[in-house]
């Protein structure tokens, strides 16, 4: 008897843009910036190629993890229009493939952090894969309301391995980095949730506008905007800060935190009726808040640089 | 009659010349790193090429 059958020929041949798209390359531009500014305020230095090589090492771990979430999450990505076109919902890559590429650039990712710079940023990087992949995506993001909180953490790892990678350790300003990060996710990722209500109920992913209701997401968006200045003053109150990032926090979180009152002040029969202006905005914002708080970071650096 | 050029051919033709661009640019990688690292004379193993300080005292 002849069987053909593992030679019948693929529907659809992936090309090099589908495999690309495995690594969430948007996400990964965060992960770029952010690391950046984590190697370049880090006291200590690195030659151009040894930062070049951290920072690609950084976001191909961050990519490798993407592309475990893609396998792992096929199942929901294909019932949000958010995510339908990822490439494995869509058919273009096989799921098979996206774990193997997750996990081969995992390995890579980490032993070549390790041999650029140290070990110590390396392990960093290695728990950050685990913390996304396994933590994030196998467990809390389909089991808890807090999901974005605890995943956030994820992405809030890279400015810290960027300083690991120079000094081989962590402290309080790597740590305040991390922490500007982690806070700033949550109302970041539910005011997304406020204007893109039916995508995850469809898919039941307890997001916290579908388990606790829309107001309590409003509050928890105000609550945590609040934290989140706490820890943006704090940083800025650093060694890594200085007169541009204490001069920006204040204006970034005196702005941050009167659109989360804008938010919380209204309900949905008001958001409706001006199709989320305020949610969208303050969505907008955020963007512009995390990018502003780590280039004002690097300006300190280049201030001191200069100074001294 | 097969023809010559398939959309598919296309295909694995990018894949073909992206994997091998991305090859090419991890032995750049590895080849700065490896001179960057063992030009500055830091205390360091032929294996790994990482800095370790504890050997100075050996010297």
């Amino acid at each position: 008897m002849t069987d053909l059958s593992i030679n019948a020929p693929r529907e659809y041949e992936p090309t090099f843009g589908d495999y690309f798209a495995l690594l969430k390359p948007r996400v990964m531009s965060l992960v770029v910036f952010t690391a950046l500014v984590g190697l370049l305020v880090a006291p200590g230095s690195l030659h151009a190629v040894e930062i070049f090589a951290a920072i690609l090492f950084i976001a191909l771990g961050a990519g490798a993890s993407g592309a475990l979430n893609m396998w792992y999450d096929a199942d929901i990505d294909a019932m949000m229009r958010r995510t339908a076109k990822r490439p494995v919902p869509s058919g273009r890559v096989e799921p098979g493939e996206a774990l193997a590429i997750g996990l081969a650039l995992s390995g890579i990712s980490v032993v070549m952090l390790g041999l650029a710079t140290n070990f110590f940023a390396a392990a960093l990087l290695a728990f950050t894969i685990f913390f996304y992949a396994v933590i994030y995506s196998m467990w809390l993001k389909r089991s808890t309301p807090h999901n974005i909180v605890i995943g956030g953490a994820a992405g809030a790892f890279p400015p810290m391995i960027g300083w690991a990678a120079v000094t081989g350790d962590v402290s309080m300003a790597s740590v305040l980095m991390f922490a500007l990060i982690f806070m700033w996710t949550p109302p970041h990722f539910w005011a997304l949730a406020l204007f893109t209500k039916s995508d995850y109920g469809d898919a039941n992913v307890p997001m916290l506008t579908v388990t606790h209701g829309r107001d309590t997401t409003r509050r928890h968006i105000l609550g945590y905007t609040v934290a989140v200045a706490l820890v943006a003053i704090g940083l800025a109150l650093t060694p890594v800060g200085g007169p541009v990032t204490l001069v920006a926090a204040l204006v970034l979180n005196a702005l941050f935190l009167k659109g989360a009152v804008a938010i919380w002040r209204r309900d949905d029969a008001a958001a409706e009726a001006d199709n989320y202006l305020v949610e969208k905005k303050f969505f907008r914002l955020s963007l512009y808040y995390l990018f502003l708080h780590f280039a004002a970071l690097v300006a300190d650096a280049a201030v001191r640089g200069v100074m001294a | 009659m097969m023809r010559v050029t398939h959309e598919l051919h296309e295909r694995r033709k990018s894949r073909n010349v992206g994997l091998g661009l991305t090859l090419a640019g991890f032995v750049v990688v590895i080849l700065a790193l490896t001179m960057v690292k063992v030009t500055r004379g830091d205390p360091m193993q032929a294996f790994d090429h990482v800095v370790r300080p504890e050997m100075e005292a050996t010297k």
